[in-house]
């Protein structure tokens, strides 16, 4: 079973220095080691962007393909492998944009396995255009008169579509990020986890200090049920339309909106996912009663 | 002729510029390296009110094209840019803007495609979309960039075409380099380029039009099918006029094939893109030892200009060909097969040899054309020439 240190690979993170990533780099590495998933076990994914850049400095068995893929690719891994954990990494551009449709049917799949978007609100990778997580009326370079559109709303979307574990996190907060990844890995299901992740060098506005002014965990409010899913869709609304407000206008909830620990995955509703593919010539189904039937 | 300015840009900034002044009415664009900053530039012309589009910024390349084709259907002049996997991911409707006849403009940064990942120039972006219908003009250098974007609003629009065109500059090499390279002013560009009108536009309510409807068994699919042909070869004799009209403009000259050297040459490389500069360097170099070398360049290659190869290629004893593409399982690469097919009336059989070359942006040494040069020689004097293609410079 890897440890946190082994999880690295021989390359140094080229990430810019203070990018949010080391903090999620870090948080799943130690996740993966608490958790003490054996290396075999375990497959991650990548998108293209600066998150995807994880796929040259994790050791682990890993698929970088194609910018908006991922979430795919991880499909065909996880119904090939169901014996693996998968753990998908994206970027908010890769995951809610160009590749936002499959956003939606993987939480409608509920395959098992763990999406991590790491939304920084913006395009690092291609330096620093606006995003579909960008703020309204933000100033890029591709949107020099400002973002005309509204951001899209990654939990509300997930908790809205039915999904079955649904958390947001702050790389700001490493250990609460990674008890986030510790659950989410663990959840049946198609877990979301939005990491929002200062990207220092092309986000001027959403930075480690505006998110630690803002941020609060969802644990701490009286009463909160996560089970419960209208509430949290509530609270997935209730600050979103206000990013852009001064801090004691407005607080960001982070920690696991909603958790439905017994769901029906995709691989309940098709017996043969019990076990890898290569197993299943090892459990062939007993047919001769339905042979009997017919006289056989 | 009218004054130019001569500045020092890169290519995307002289394609940018090249665009404001065509002044299109519409551009959805999603940005990839080595495109970005062409559509980032243009967007600050937008925002600073230098040029009225109406500008967006969609959520992949499918919507970008998908949006440049529903502008067009609307009447509307429509340009945008992209690369790699922004031109893979285009695909279906690249097909779309050309059987619909939608005459949109685009620029491809060339890059390579994954897998593995590479963000470097090579062909294989622009040689997979050979087939999708578009007319297709490549740059060696910025200017080659900044003429042809004008020149490709003036061929796509034109009414015995109506075909989206794409004009290529490859990756980094000269998106990124900065060049020196002349700008016409805006009234030239507009003067030249005229107003587009369009033909069958939607949201015409006197005369209502479907675009795209089923066309199926029994129905003109075929006959569409060959409209597009009848239009491409059409475009030979446009794409002439108006890179002659252009040339007067400008005073630099404009061939869809462009040669060097060929009047006394007996070996030959054919070459497309950035490469050529560096093809003629070499030339021009061996010629001093006594090596007899031309080169062709391709500035069109859809249509392919059969005829003029053929003509610039006629009593050469060797030829290469520079592919920075693979056509896996195929002969060679995408530009041998078209030379090859070229030659085939020629009445002495010329050997033509296939040297695939810079693939993901490798290097490709002045020492390695040299090589291609040398190989061409001995052939031309009477040595085997080699079977299969050659991969130059690979380890
Ligand atoms: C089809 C396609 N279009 C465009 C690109 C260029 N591209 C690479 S990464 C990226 C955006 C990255 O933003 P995001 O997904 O938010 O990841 P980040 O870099 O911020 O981690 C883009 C547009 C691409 N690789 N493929
Ligand atoms: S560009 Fe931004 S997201 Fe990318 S490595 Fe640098 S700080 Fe991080
Ligand atoms: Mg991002």
């Amino acid at each position: 079973m890897p440890t946190a240190k082994e999880l690295e690979s021989s390359m140094k993170p080229t990430w810019c220095p203070g990018c949010g990533n080391f903090g999620m780099f870090r948080a799943l590495k130690e996740a993966i080691e608490e958790l003490a998933i054996p290396a075999e076990e375990l497959a991650m994914v990548w998108g293209i962007g600066c998150h995807g850049n994880g796929a040259d400095f994790y050791n682990v068995q890993g698929f970088h393909g194609l910018h908006g893929r991922a979430l795919p690719v991880a499909t065909g891994l996880a119904l090939t492998r169901p014996d693996l954990k998968v753990i998908v990494e994206m970027g908010d551009g890769d995951g809610y944009g160009i590749g936002g449709n499959h956003f939606i049917h993987s939480v409608r799949r509920n395959i098992d396995m763990t999406a991590i978007f790491h939304n920084n609100q913006i395009y690092g990778l291609t330096t620093g255009q606006a995003s579909p997580t960008s703020d309204q009326f933000m100033r890029t370079p591709s949107t020099p008169g400002g973002v005309v559109e509204e951001p899209v709303n990654p939990v509300g979307v997930a908790v809205a579509q039915g999904a079955t574990f649904v958390a947001r996190a702050f790389a700001g907060d490493i250990p609460h990020l990674k008890e986030i990844y510790k659950r989410a890995i663990m959840h049946e299901g198609f877990s979301v986890v939005d990491v929002y992740q200062p990207c220092v060098t092309w986000n001027k506005m959403n930075t480690f200090s505006w998110f630690r002014d803002r941020v609060y965990k969802i644990e701490e409010l009286p009463d909160y049920d996560p089970t419960d899913r209208t509430k949290a869709f509530d609270l997935s609304m209730s600050t979103f339309h206000e990013l852009t407000c001064a801090p004691d206008e407005c607080k960001i909830p982070i920690g696991v909106f909603f958790e439905e620990p017994e769901s029906f995955t995709y691989q309940d509703g098709l017996p043969q996912l019990d076990r890898p593919m290569w197993k299943h010539a090892e459990k062939p189904r007993d047919i001769s009663a339905t042979i009997a039937a017919f006289g056989g | 002729m009218p004054t130019q300015k001569t500045i020092a840009a890169t290519g995307n900034t002289v394609v940018a510029e090249a665009m404001r002044q065509c002044a299109p009415d519409m551009m959805a664009a999603y940005p990839i390296t080595p495109q970005t900053t062409i559509v980032e530039e243009f967007a600050g012309f937008v925002a600073k009110g230098r040029v009225h589009t109406e500008y967006i910024t969609v959520e992949s390349e499918h919507s970008a094209m998908s949006a440049c084709v529903g502008a067009s259907a609307a009447g509307a002049r429509v340009m945008t840019a992209t690369s790699s996997q922004g031109l893979a991911l285009m695909w279906e409707e690249l097909h779309i803007a050309s059987g619909m006849r939608l005459p949109i403009v685009m620029a491809n940064a060339n890059r390579a495609l994954s897998a593995p990942i590479n963000i470097h120039c090579d062909h294989s972006d622009i040689m997979g979309a050979r087939d999708t219908g578009w007319i297709t003009l490549f740059a060696e250098t910025a200017q080659e960039a900044y003429d042809n974007t004008i020149m490709a609003i003036r061929i796509a629009e034109h009414p015995d075409v109506l075909l989206p065109t794409m004009s290529c500059l490859d990756g980094f090499i000269t998106t990124h380099s900065i060049d020196r390279v002349c700008i016409m002013d805006d009234e030239t560009v507009t003067g030249f380029v005229g107003q587009y009108t369009p033909k069958n536009a939607l949201l015409d309510i006197e005369n209502p039009v479907t675009h795209g409807a089923f066309a199926g068994l029994g129905g003109p699919f075929f006959e569409f099918k060959k409209s597009q042909r009848e239009a491409i070869e059409r475009s030979r004799a446009v794409i002439k006029d108006v890179g002659a009209e252009f040339s007067e403009l400008s005073g630099r000259p404009f061939g869809m094939v462009e040669t060097w050297g060929m009047e006394d040459a007996d070996v030959a490389i054919v070459v497309i893109g950035s490469t050529a500069g560096n093809v003629r360097h070499v030339a021009r170099q061996m010629r001093e030892s006594g090596i007899k070398a031309g080169v062709v360049k391709i500035r069109c290659f859809r249509p392919f200009p059969y005829a003029e190869l053929a003509a610039a290629l006629s009593g050469v004893k060797a030829v290469a060909v520079m592919d920075r593409a693979e056509s896996f399982g195929a002969e060679g690469g995408p530009l041998f097969l078209e030379v090859r097919s070229a030659l085939y009336d020629a009445t002495e059989r010329i050997p033509v040899i296939d040297y695939i070359y810079g693939l993901g942006g490798s290097d490709v040494r002045l020492e390695l054309i040299e090589t291609v040069l040398n190989d061409l020689s001995e052939i031309a004097a009477g040595a085997q020439a080699p079977t299969g293609l050659v991969y130059l410079g690979s380890r």
